[in-house]
């Protein structure tokens, strides 16, 4: 028995399904001709669906007994993921038209993928969590396989499918155990039955759904998937790979963590911390040596999730709410960056990705060369631009509940993690021109990264906006 | 002038520049900039005039505050000391443009637009009120001048400009945690308030540990100064004459505004350490720059030495010492920008910094041969200069703190005299050996534009001081008396004399300093 109420909760989804759908009729029918058409489409299905979330937040916390949550966490995270899947959908068109592969199956399945992003993120229990995580996966495996034509891109796709499913299985294993210990499914349920102290049994499922999550975020240990698929996906997809299933992932983890393991908090806070420095620490070394700058994004990416990990070890609402502020300027950086590097063409338009074509680029391109330093000094937490922000955020939330020493060693591994980006800004900006440069970026690609850079340099404007709306969605969880 | 925003102003007006500078070709960003910097100097004239230097009024003043980034806020304010800073921050900006006329050709807007957004930050330090704004500041010129040592600098630019930014990055990360744990323990992130805040004794000595890695770094004090050889170096002129005229200045204005009053039992315990390092300092850097064959080296590191005499006179926790301290920090801004400037007018000439390529330069440029002797006897603590003015206050107050630091750090003006005659003799003196230095021309016009105006504020700060120092008078008192609890007892034991007839006005002169010094002995 539905309540007709509780649609009203999961309308964004309703109306991203019935647009996604119609858009692949519309594809079926019209063929490869209409994907510019269903591009713009799906822009819009994306716009009038983040305008819903708005009904789903006047609905209240839960929908379907439970089963889903209508928070403002849940609207929160589906705002960042809405915008992030859009930019995704905006900056494709240019890099698949010189391949002539631009094809409206690629809308359709950022579309799917985010209907399960936005369940993950308003997940009341854990099989709803499952369901969209995997609706999310399977329209992720194709689109890391969208250039069929492209080995890497093949490649990517399957080494995507086999460890996400090994990671898929063990969340799953993880669930079931938990089931069986505590004898439900839903959040609220495991929570009531760990706050009588956690048994082994209950242990050890924590630390399965743990790991799985970790895998979805990739996190160190579980983190080796990333720069293959990263490197070998075709560009769009990497900065869709990059932003939004990060935010919903990272979303999923945090709800989890406080709402249904709120409970054994001590138990996964070592665990979190763990995980954290770690992948502050291997996401910073790891990418030293790379030459590839989307590999470089992707070890960026691992310590930029270690650092959002450190305000969910704090544990506390300025903790999940300094993590999601962090997600919210992290996609930002991250959109902007992927921008900037979708504009690395050489002379012919072709699409360069080493580092090294980067030399020089502020003489031949000054304004993009501004822009990607921008983001490079961002990611590196230097202010006063977003990005330092956003590590202020998580490392003033770790101090403020005691874990100093977590602070001060994870903010100077930020150090090191700060040379591999001012090797970037060396390159553009040191070194002497080595190859020709496309004369002129797509216009698209230039207003988002505009926008992305004046966010970057302004953002602290955005302060107040910015913390009210994390501490809310942060309170809803508590 | 109350209510209007100046503080603001003299930041928006480079920041605007900076911007203006990005989207214009070689000639006018020149222009722009110089004219920026230069109403930047009028502005902080104004500022200089308006402040009120009685004493009895507000110690903090110009005040601005404006809550609109959530967390912290755009708090503004200024006493004597950050005044000071700024009057010596928009007096060399205008020169450093000056000196980079001609030298840079290539990408003349964005090495303008770095200079300006450099400006703006340096204002920015000097006047933030709120501890993060702060921070903020502090950090951000790690970006302008890292491009401008890695864009414009030397052979070995690329080395130098990680060294630089990574080194004082990693020391101010600590700082930043330190600053959150003080931020909720006192529950505000005003600085006035914090400075009155009393920490517990025991976590002092951790937060004076996070922020003396920050500051120390940036003074730079030994042993972590090797950043700074290296940065001189291979800066451009201007370069070197910002980093040593103001940045440097940055480290001891953390000392004097947040390690010394917001810790002041962790600083007197952690004196000695301070000492410690200063009278390696003084003695070590002053060595090694009497070896040096490269000019600017030799300069970077008799900034080093400088610098102890700085952390000596603030950690004397008296009156003398402190405004010795704040004396030698401006007198230093000056001397040591004029001495990059001097090496900068002969490398645009001949391109090497080698001493051994000039020599006997006096017979061909006599006009540079009188202003750098000039700045070299000013450097060396020649009284009439600056530089004396800062050494013997400091040195007078650490006399009273400990006679033997004083003893060891007063051998650093013998051996800085040492040091930079041997320069000036290499350079202007003796036999003209190499054909091409003694081809070189005199000072241009602009040239001597450049230099004049400092040697006249370096003459004006040595032979009255004291329009300097009243500015900073109420604030040092205040620091001092702060400072006064936790301050260590002195080996030196002065005692007051016997008490003056009142009728005897020549006897004035003598029982005036005798009297601040008496105030620590007891």
């Amino acid at each position: 028995m539905i309540d007709s109420a509780s649609l009203l909760a999961v309308l964004p989804e309703l109306i991203l399904t019935a647009g996604g759908l119609i858009l692949m009729l519309v594809a079926a029918f019209g063929g490869d001709g209409t994907a510019r058409l269903v591009n713009t489409l799906s822009v819009l299905t994306l716009i009038v669906a983040a305008v819903a979330l708005s009904c789903s937040l006047a609905h209240g916390p839960d929908a379907f007994d439970g089963l889903v949550r209508a928070d403002a966490f849940s609207v929160y995270a589906k705002a960042l993921i809405y915008a992030a899947a859009a930019a995704a959908i905006l900056l494709a068109p240019r890099f698949f038209s010189t391949d002539s592969a631009l094809r409206p199956e690629y809308p359709i399945l950022i579309l799917f993928a985010a209907i399960g992003m936005g369940m993950m993120v308003s997940a009341g229990d854990m099989l709803t969590l499952y369901v969209g995580l995997e609706m999310n996966s399977l329209a992720s495996y194709v689109l890391a396989s969208f250039m069929r034509q492209d080995g890497r891109s093949s490649e990517a796709g399957l080494k995507y499918f086999v460890l996400g499913s090994l990671a898929s299985g063990i969340l799953l294993y993880g669930i079931s155990l938990l089931y069986g210990f505590t004898g439900s499914t839903a959040f609220d349920g495991i929570a009531v039955a760990l706050g009588d102290g956690v048994g082994k049994g209950e242990l050890f499922g924590l630390v399965f759904v743990l790991a799985g999550l970790a895998f979805k975020i990739s996190a160190v240990p579980f983190h080796m998937w990333t720069p293959d698929v990263y490197e070998g996906a075709p560009t769009p997809v990497t900065t869709f790979f990059a932003s939004a299933p990060k935010v919903a992932a990272m979303g999923l983890t945090v709800r989890v963590a406080i709402e249904a393991l709120g409970p054994a908090g001590l138990d996964w806070q070592q665990i979190v911390i763990f995980v954290a420095l770690a992948s502050i620490l291997f996401g910073a070394v790891a990418a030293i040596g790379q030459t590839n700058i989307k590999r470089l994004m992707a070890y960026s990416s691992i310590n930029n999730v270690g650092f959002a990990l450190i305000g969910l070890a704090a544990g506390t609402p300025a903790g999940v709410a300094a993590t999601m502020s962090y997600m919210a300027i992290y996609v930002v950086m991250t959109i902007g960056a992927f921008a900037c590097i979708l504009q690395m063409r050489d002379a012919d338009g072709q699409p360069v990705e080493t580092i090294a074509s980067l030399a020089g680029l502020s003489q031949s391109r000054k304004g993009l060369a501004a822009a990607f330093a921008i983001f490079m000094f961002s990611m590196a937490g230097i202010p006063p631009l977003f990005g330092f922000w956003a590590k202020f955020l998580v490392f003033d939330a770790a101090v403020a509940s005691g874990l100093t020493a977590l602070a001060a060693f994870g903010i100077a591994a930020s150090v090191i993690g700060a040379f591999y980006y001012l090797k970037i800004i060396k390159t553009i900006y040191f070194d002497e021109p080595t190859g020709a440069y496309e004369a002129k970026g797509g216009a698209v690609e230039n207003v988002i990264l505009t926008a992305c850079a004046v966010v970057i340099v302004l953002g602290y404007l955005l302060n107040p906006v910015l913390d009210q709306a994390s501490a809310a969605a942060a309170a809803s969880l508590f | 002038m109350d209510g209007f925003p100046i503080l603001s102003l003299m930041m928006a007006v480079p920041m605007a520049g900076a911007i203006a500078c990005l989207f214009v070709g070689a000639n006018s960003a020149r222009w722009i900039a110089l004219i920026a910097t230069l109403v930047d100097f009028v502005l902080g004239m104004a500022l200089w005039a308006n402040f009120d230097q009685s004493g009895s009024g507000a110690q903090w003043q110009f005040q601005e505050y404006a809550p609109i980034f959530g967390k912290f806020a755009w708090a503004l304010g200024i006493d004597g000391i950050a005044l000071m800073l700024i009057a010596l921050t928009v007096f060399m900006m205008p020169i450093c443009i000056g000196a980079s006329w001609n030298a840079i050709n290539k990408r003349v807007g964005e090495y303008m637009a770095a200079f300006l957004f450099m400006e703006v930050l340096m204002i920015g330090v000097f006047t933030a009120q709120d501890l993060y704004l702060f921070y903020i500041m502090f950090e951000a010129g790690l970006i302008p001048m890292y491009l401008i040592i890695g864009i414009w600098g030397g052979a070995d630019r690329i080395y130098a400009s990680y060294k630089f930014f990574l080194y004082t990055l990693l020391g101010s990360v600590l700082m930043l945690i330190a600053m959150m744990w003080m931020v909720h323990e006192a529950g505000t992130t005003e600085i006035p308030v914090l400075m009155a805040y009393n920490f517990d004794p025991h976590v002092q000595t951790w937060l004076f540990l996070a922020f003396f890695a920050s500051f120390a770094v940036k003074m730079p004090m030994w042993p972590v100064h090797t950043w700074l050889p290296d940065a001189h170096v291979q800066a451009p002129t201007a370069g070197s004459v910002i980093l040593a005229g103001v940045l440097l200045k940055m480290g001891g204005y953390g000392f004097i505004r947040f390690s010394l009053p917001m810790f002041p039992e962790a600083s007197a315990s952690l004196a000695p350490l301070v000492w410690g390092l200063s009278m390696v300092a003084v003695v070590y850097t002053s060595l090694v720059a009497l070896v040096q064959s490269d000019m600017k080296k030799l300069i970077a590191y008799s900034s080093v030495a400088h610098m102890a005499i700085v952390t000596v006179g603030l950690f004397a926790f008296n009156q003398a010492g402190i405004e010795g301290a704040m004396m030698v920090m401006l007198g230093h801004g000056l001397v040591a920008g004029a001495l990059f400037l001097c090496v900068g007018v002969i490398y645009d000439r001949l391109h090497t910094r080698e001493i051994a390529r000039y020599g006997g330069l006096s017979i061909n440029m006599p006009r540079y041969a009188v202003l750098f002797l000039f700045f070299t006897m000013a450097s060396v603590g020649l009284p009439g200069t600056s530089n004396f003015v800062g050494e013997f206050l400091a040195l007078m107050g650490i006399y009273q703190a400990s006679t033997w630091v004083a003893l060891v750090c007063t051998t650093g003006i013998i051996l800085g005299a040492a040091y930079m005659l041997y320069l000036y003799r290499r350079i202007c003196y003796g036999e003209q050996v190499n054909a091409d230095a003694a081809a070189m021309p005199d000072l241009s016009g602009r040239e001597i534009w450049l230099l004049a105006p400092i040697a006249a504020v370096v003459l004006w700060m040595g032979v009255y001081p004291e329009s300097f120092l009243k500015p900073m008078r109420p604030d040092i008192r205040a620091l001092e008396a702060r400072l006064a609890p936790a301050a260590p007892e002195g080996d030196s034991k002065i005692k007051m004399g016997a008490p003056k007839p009142a009728g005897e006005a020549h006897h004035e002169e003598v029982s005036a300093p005798s009297h601040s010094a008496s105030g620590e002995a007891h």
